[in-house]
């Protein structure tokens, strides 16, 4: 009976322990993707039947990940400086890299919060009840150092500094504010027309307060399956996707090309 | 290196290792010697911690001390602000993360004493109390500094819940680990080394001390 129990058991093993068949294209993206791309991966599913298993986190951590031989086709990058370091690091293919969105910025409440950010604007900030405002760490998130420029061109950066609570990356500044941790965020306008935050009061900060978002992508040299890798940036590029990205809070470049290599 | 954050962790350490060992005798003396039959329900609860990922602890942590969960509003009522991100929230989540490593060295040094020093002070007229302080803790103490100790290391380590709950404010709950962390991600390689390191030495010393102590060969208090 044991021994039966037993084989059972192995058998159950092994079973788990055989690899998936390919035609699963794996994607590391920017936690700001989070909502945009599983969209676009849906479209894509049931236009080409390519599957696509995407991982979302911080950018700086894929890169470190990708630099160590981590298994993915193609990474989303929050900032296109990471991109570009693996390219100079020869991981991957120079030709792929481009940038394929903005990244826009907003201040965020909860609904039942007392503060309206598109009446206050950024004394919302200053607002009495703040005592926690939530950001993606600047250190390290692009979304956090773009929080960070606009507050300080904004005159307000000595004033909140000490409000600061800073998020793992900006799903991690979003979640601590929708929670109701923090009392405003400053996070991206694609996890805030998300559905679990668009019901929330916003008002996005303009463009002249922070140097660009620029949202790259890039396929990596190790991955098996260039040629879907492609098919899949090539359908990203077409009006549909790309009018996908911007319902998600993106602003599109006008026309995508390569992006262009600092030396 | 950052010092203030060195120091930020080994102050949390201490803090929860003290407040879980005045926690953790009693409870780990009734686990002990209790004799009711639901015992293994609340010694279930007791090792939760070692098999629930830091990430459960760390969402339930933050959405118990948000301003809607219980913990939220009780700190609101009291101190007038929630306890995410503040140290206390985090000595909190702490000492849940870490109640297993403080409370299972003492039930296992307790259930190894020999029952019948405590009929003998018993029938000499001692009560629980004197018992408990003249017999019992002089025989366990092994298993006392285990206990301070591993819960000591354990939050010296800690990461997931520190992150999930922390909101990385420097010098408040900017520990170690999350500042390792924050290097990598930050490509300070050479920085997050040095804060590795020097934590990799304190982890190996400190489990030597706790392994030392519990050799029976050469360990400083004999065990019986």
């Amino acid at each position: 009976m044991i021994w039966r129990a037993l084989v059972v058991f192995l058998v159950f093993i092994l079973i788990a322990a055989i690899p998936v068949a390919a035609q699963e294209l794996r994607v590391a993206a920017a936690a700001d993707l989070q909502f945009a791309l599983s969209d676009l991966a849906a479209q894509y599913e049931r236009q080409a039947g390519v599957k696509l298993s995407v991982t979302y986190g911080s950018s700086g951590n894929f890169f470190a990940q990708i630099e160590n031989g981590a298994p993915f086709d193609l990474f989303f990058s929050a900032d296109i400086a990471y991109p570009q370091k693996l390219v100079e690091g020869g991981l991957v293919a120079r030709e792929s890299l481009y940038s394929y969105a903005f990244g826009r910025i907003v201040l965020w409440v909860p609904r039942d919060s007392p503060l309206d950010p598109s009446q206050l604007k950024w004394s919302t900030l200053l607002a009495p009840g703040v005592q926690r405002i939530a950001i993606a760490n600047p250190e390290h998130a692009p979304y956090g150092r773009a929080a960070v420029a606009a507050l300080r061109k904004a005159g307000l950066y000595d004033q909140v500094s000490s409000k600061l609570v800073l998020g793992e990356n900006i799903s991690q500044a979003a979640q601590f504010v929708e929670s109701g941790n923090a009392q405003v965020g400053i996070i991206a306008l694609s996890l805030a027309v998300s559905p679990a935050m668009k019901d929330g009061k916003r008002w996005e900060i303009s463009g002249d307060f922070y140097p660009d978002l620029e949202q790259a992508v890039v396929l990596l040299n190790s991955s098996s399956q260039k040629k879907a890798a492609r098919a899949f940036l090539a359908f990203l590029n077409m009006e549909e996707a790309r009018a996908t990205l911007a319902r998600y809070g993106f602003s599109l470049p006008s026309a995508v090309t390569p992006a262009e290599h600092k030396p | 290196m950052n010092f203030e954050a060195m120091l930020l962790s080994f102050r949390l350490a201490a803090t929860v290792s003290t407040i879980l060992l005045a926690l953790a005798l009693p409870l780990a003396y009734w686990l002990a010697f209790s004799r009711w039959r639901g015992k293994f329900l609340l010694e279930s609860v007791v090792a939760l911690p070692l098999v629930l990922p830091p990430t459960v602890l760390g969402f339930y942590a933050l959405m118990a001390m948000g301003p809607h969960g219980p913990l939220g509003k009780l700190s609101q009522a009291l101190l007038g602000h929630t306890l995410a991100f503040t140290f206390t929230g985090l000595v909190i989540a702490s000492m849940v993360y870490s109640l297993p490593f403080a409370v299972q060295p003492l039930i296992a040094s307790f259930e190894s004493l020999d029952r019948r020093l405590l009929d003998a002070s018993a029938v000499l007229g001692a009560g629980r109390a004197r018992t408990f302080v003249r017999v019992i803790l002089p025989l366990c103490w092994p298993g006392v500094i285990t206990a301070v100790v591993l819960s000591f290391a354990h939050t010296l380590g800690e990461f997931g819940v520190v992150l999930m709950v922390g909101g990385n404010l420097p010098g408040i709950t900017r520990t170690v680990s999350i500042d390792i962390y924050d290097r990598v991600q930050a490509l300070d390689y050479s920085g997050a080394h040095r804060m590795a390191l020097v934590l990799l030495v304190i982890s190996f010393a400190v489990l030597s001390i706790v392994y030392g102590l519990n050799r029976q060969v050469w360990s400083p208090w004999p065990r019986r």
